[in-house]
């Protein structure tokens, strides 16, 4: 049935495998840590690149290693990447990495540093980063559907107000457009600990939901319950979560789940970084719930656009992907406008329905998508933080 | 239109968020529960800062804080109906 929603586009940029971006990025690469400063020095040479430094990619193996080039090869794919120079250290690995990204059919090109030098590297990785920005500021934005968007969430730096303002905003966005035929993400598996009673029904079916428990279940046991201290030594909740008024972990999970709305249900599990298999629909990423580890897993996923509640002002952003800040806290709003998107501090003065507050978000939304730039972006926020396993051989 | 100084998510309920800023100890508070909007009038046994909860009755050390219908914690104190609830008097029973 057509709601008021259906009819929504945006203008974005279609890649050639029929996904949208919203934004039109060249990245330069570095497939480890020591190819950080090449890619940098590219990034310097040629204009309208950006390069992604990062601490790993050495010495990894296992388990750690695959979600080490998911991530890598998911941020390339990301429909918001128009084309990517890679960089390694040898070529094997940068080989792996560009052979991932150009699955999608996009312009990638991989240097190694070793029998070349940096100096070299950077000259020949320059030149193909060059072509690129030509080629990407030659593509033009599309009009696409609004049921075309990938949108993920994640909290940060909560508060009392997140789990009665801002959390609810989202939730109410995911209730009208999943709807359409959007895709969706929420995560932060610690963080759902004195919820996920609820979280487990709020599943499609009881075998998504029984997945959903022992992939949870899993992170109690493996890590929380092997390296935990008293109060998680304040980091769930956070010491600015308790400056906020959050007491307790169960506290904070009520309100974390509050963005996926009253009526919308996931659909299945995803690995973090993993991109999502099981067509159009909300997914449970398998994540951690700090920022910036949430948020680059997501865009690794293939999510183009993150909404992002925040009670105290947690001011992160992610370079290939627009994050949209909103708060209900008018303390934040007063001290840290700079930071906040959509305001919805009307919620706690009941002048403000949920309802409304949900509609602003998604009107944000397709102004974000169209390339209005974000508070985040405008301010330069681009952290980008690899999420690692276990330690290193 | 008088603005609420404390939302209640639910009826069931024991604690509720104080949502103005520089809240003073004996105000009159204004208080809404958001699932239907109703109001009530507490006083506020203390100064407590935005975004911070209020005990709604007088709870025992034991009690369980019930918040979104659901609990959220151990009470390890005390609190008096209109006292601030938090870390002081309140705990996980998760770790």
């Amino acid at each position: 049935m057509a709601s008021k929603y259906s009819n929504m586009t945006f203008m974005g940029y279609r890649r050639d495998n029929g996904r949208v971006g919203v934004r039109n990025h060249v990245v330069i690469l570095p497939v480890d840590d020591i190819s950080n400063a090449a890619c940098e020095a590219v990034a310097n040479n040629i204009k309208g690149t950006m390069a992604l430094p990062h601490a790993y990619g050495r010495l990894q193996f296992g388990e750690d290693l695959d979600l080490h080039f998911r991530t890598m090869i998911g941020t390339g794919a990301n429909p918001n990447v128009a084309a990517v120079v890679v960089i390694g250290i040898e070529p094997g690995w940068t080989k792996r990495i560009v052979d991932g990204i150009a699955e999608t059919g996009k312009p990638v090109a991989g240097f190694s540093i070793e029998q070349n030098g940096d100096l070299k590297t950077i000259m020949d990785a320059s030149r193909k980063a060059k072509e690129f920005v030509h080629y990407a500021t030659e593509l033009q934005r599309e009009e696409c559907s609004i049921s075309e968007l990938w949108i993920s969430t994640k909290c940060g730096e909560s508060d009392t107000t997140t789990g009665l303002g801002s959390c609810p905003t989202v939730g109410n966005m995911y209730d009208k457009l999943l709807p359409e035929g959007i895709y969706g993400c929420f995560g932060e598996t610690s963080e759902i600990t004195g919820a996920e009673h609820i979280c487990k029904a709020r599943a499609i079916n009881p075998e998504v939901g029984e997945r959903w428990y022992r992939m949870w279940k899993a992170y109690q046991d493996e890590v929380i319950e092997q390296f935990k201290t008293d109060d998680l030594s304040e980091s769930q909740p956070t010491k600015g979560n308790i400056e906020g008024g959050l007491t307790t972990i169960e506290e904070k999970a009520l309100g974390n789940l509050e963005k996926i709305g009253r009526t919308s249900r996931y659909i299945d599990i995803l690995e973090p970084a993993e991109a999502p298999k099981s067509g159009k629909g909300l997914y449970f990423m398998d994540s951690s719930s700090a920022a910036a580890e949430c948020v680059t897993l997501m865009a690794a996923g293939g999510y183009v656009i993150h909404t992002f509640p925040t009670g105290q002002g947690n001011v992160i952003g992610n370079p290939i992907v627009p994050v949209v800040k909103i708060t209900a806290n008018p303390r934040t709003v007063r001290t840290m406008g700079e930071h906040v998107d959509v305001d919805v501090s009307g919620i706690l003065r009941r002048d403000l329905t949920i309802d409304e507050a949900g509609d602003a978000l998604i009107d944000m939304i397709v102004r974000t998508a169209n390339g209005r730039n974000t508070a985040a972006e405008a301010l330069g926020h681009r952290e980008f933080v690899m999420t690692k396993l276990y330690r290193s051989a | 239109m008088n603005y609420p100084h404390l939302l209640v998510h639910e009826h069931a309920d024991n604690v509720g968020v104080v949502v103005v800023e520089g809240l003073k100890a004996g105000t009159k508070m204004l208080c809404c529960v958001t699932a239907d909007n109703s109001t009530f009038e507490l006083e506020a046994g203390a100064d407590v800062p935005i975004g911070h909860k209020i005990a709604l009755k007088d709870l025992k050390s034991g009690d369980t804080a019930i918040k979104y219908g659901e609990d959220i914690g151990r009470f390890v104190a005390d609190v008096a109906k209109g006292g601030h609830v938090h870390v002081h008097n309140l705990k996980t029973k998760r770790w």
